[in-house]
């Protein structure tokens, strides 16, 4: 699992990229309550976002950690946004084929010590 | 500069976030997050500092007619011991503020508003008082908690006389002890729920919140941040100035006649015999997604009918919720269009407040 500067992970197999976002994203925005999910087939970009997360107080994007074209997206998100809530880092939100990932991407450790940073 | 309330240690003890709101440094949440706060005052019972509010007192042998000039609600027939919820208008008939007044005395009121307009508020009653009445900006000297719940009553009970608290809604006793501090008590808040709110010196306010927490205990008291105060307040559909009520909202386009009299000759009281071109309304997403405040609302014709106010999720009622200003005479038997960053989002006309507790 790799993390980007602005708390979102993804996590590759068999060359699908899995995106979600960090157990510190989900902290920071507090109770997620609605999940605007990216449409399948649309194409995302790097550090551009991809959907829209809102929370009691806020919206904020996940910007994309991979350049591709969503494959899929976490269904169940859309009635229970709260699954991000119990396990953000188990959760993850699009998947995309083919990606390419972000160069500037940090593995937990890395992400762990930059969290120090904040 | 940034001010902190007397508390501001405790909420960091306690797992506080803490954010910038109206000039000071408040929790927005502790621990376990605004929708737990939420549900724990509609529950039970939350505890919350409101220590940010400002305090201005008016007294003289002429306090009542000059009051009176000043708010749109009546306060001759207020009895000493009661609160009442009024607006403060200016000559054009928007509005300043919005209060609550307390009568302390024939000739004496505390007025509690809002802490972003604390001082705007003092220079303009300052201004416009006549001989006979005097003004005092007591906020920095008084700090405030609230205690809110369907059990915050058994809560203080255990502090205190339980036959000196005020009984009615809307009431105070000026002079009670609890937990051995003097303070005053009244049934008021801004919640949707039963409760009290308690006014003691800055000195005294900690030892005074951390026995409600630690009497509140087997009640499963919670500390309440700013989060969820506003869902709260927001589901019960309470205005929030900013929000619902501004300088340039007239105050009968508002929704809150209920504290608009006629025939008192206050300021701006002219300015609302011309009719509301506006209405405050409550709507109910039926698209999935969420509308916060500032997103334009259209009608099936495509007419821009107005704007939200405030907008977001209702814990208790478990959707997406907005009020909202809309031009008056708008069939509200269709649905509207919610401009949500680009994205339509489908609403309906629901009655105001949102959510109501039982037996209120």
């Amino acid at each position: 699992m790799k993390y980007s500067k602005t708390h979102e992970w993804v996590k590759t197999e068999g060359g699908v990229a899995f995106i979600g976002i960090s157990d510190y994203a989900q902290k920071e925005m507090g109770d997620i309550v609605y999940v605007e999910l990216p449409e399948i087939g649309a194409s995302v970009t790097i550090n551009e976002s991809a959907c829209e997360l809102e929370s009691v107080k806020a919206v904020a994007p996940v910007e994309s950690p991979v350049t591709g074209v969503v494959s899929e997206v976490n269904g169940a998100l859309e009635d229970d946004p709260a699954l991000l809530n119990s396990d953000a880092e188990n959760c993850w939100i699009y998947k995309v084929e083919n990606p390419v990932l972000s160069g500037d991407l940090m593995d937990e450790e890395e992400y762990l010590n930059y969290l120090k940073t904040l | 500069m940034i001010k902190k309330t007397p508390l501001y240690e405790k909420h960091l003890e306690l797992g506080g976030k803490i954010v910038e709101f109206a000039g000071w440094y408040l929790p927005v949440q502790y621990e376990k997050g605004i929708i737990f706060e939420h549900n724990t005052v509609r529950s039970a019972v939350g505890l919350f500092d409101v220590s940010h509010m400002g305090e201005i007192y008016i007294s003289g042998e002429k306090a009542t007619q000059n009051l009176q000039a000043l708010v749109t609600n009546r306060v001759e027939t207020m009895a000493i011991g009661q609160c009442r919820y009024t607006l403060m208008l200016y000559k054009d008939g928007g509005v300043v503020d919005d209060l609550l007044i307390y009568r302390l005395s024939d000739s004496e009121y505390l007025l509690v508003v809002n802490a972003s307009n604390t001082d705007k508020d003092y220079e303009w009653i300052k201004e416009n008082l006549q001989a006979g009445a005097k003004c005092e900006n007591l906020s920095p000297s008084i700090a405030q908690i609230a205690i809110q719940g369907p059990l915050a009553q058994k809560v203080v009970e255990k502090l205190c006389d339980a036959s000196l608290l005020p009984q009615k809604n809307y009431h105070f006793t000026k002079r009670i002890t609890v937990g051995g501090i003097e303070c005053l008590v009244s049934t008021t808040g801004y919640t949707g729920e039963r409760g009290y709110e308690l006014y003691t010196s800055n000195d005294k306010v900690v030892e005074l919140y951390d026995k409600l927490l630690l009497a509140g205990e087997e009640f499963g008291i919670q500390p309440i941040g700013l989060g969820a105060r506003d869902t709260l307040r927001f589901e019960s559909c309470m205005p929030l100035y900013g929000h619902e009520l501004s300088s340039e909202t007239k105050a009968n386009e508002v929704g809150l006649d209920f504290a608009i009299k006629q025939g008192l000759n206050y300021i701006g009281e002219e300015a609302l015999l011309t009719p509301a071109k506006y209405e405050r309304v409550g709507l109910k997403l039926v698209s999935k997604g969420i509308a916060r405040e500032h997103c334009e609302i259209y009608a099936q014709s495509g007419e821009n009918i107005g704007i939200t106010t405030t907008g977001g999720f209702c814990p208790t009622k478990n959707g997406a919720y907005a009020m909202a200003r809309i031009k008056c005479g708008v069939d509200k038997t269709q649905r509207v269009f919610i401009d949500v960053r680009g994205r339509k989002l489908e609403a309906e006309f629901v009655e105001m407040p949102f959510y109501k507790r039982e037996n209120a």
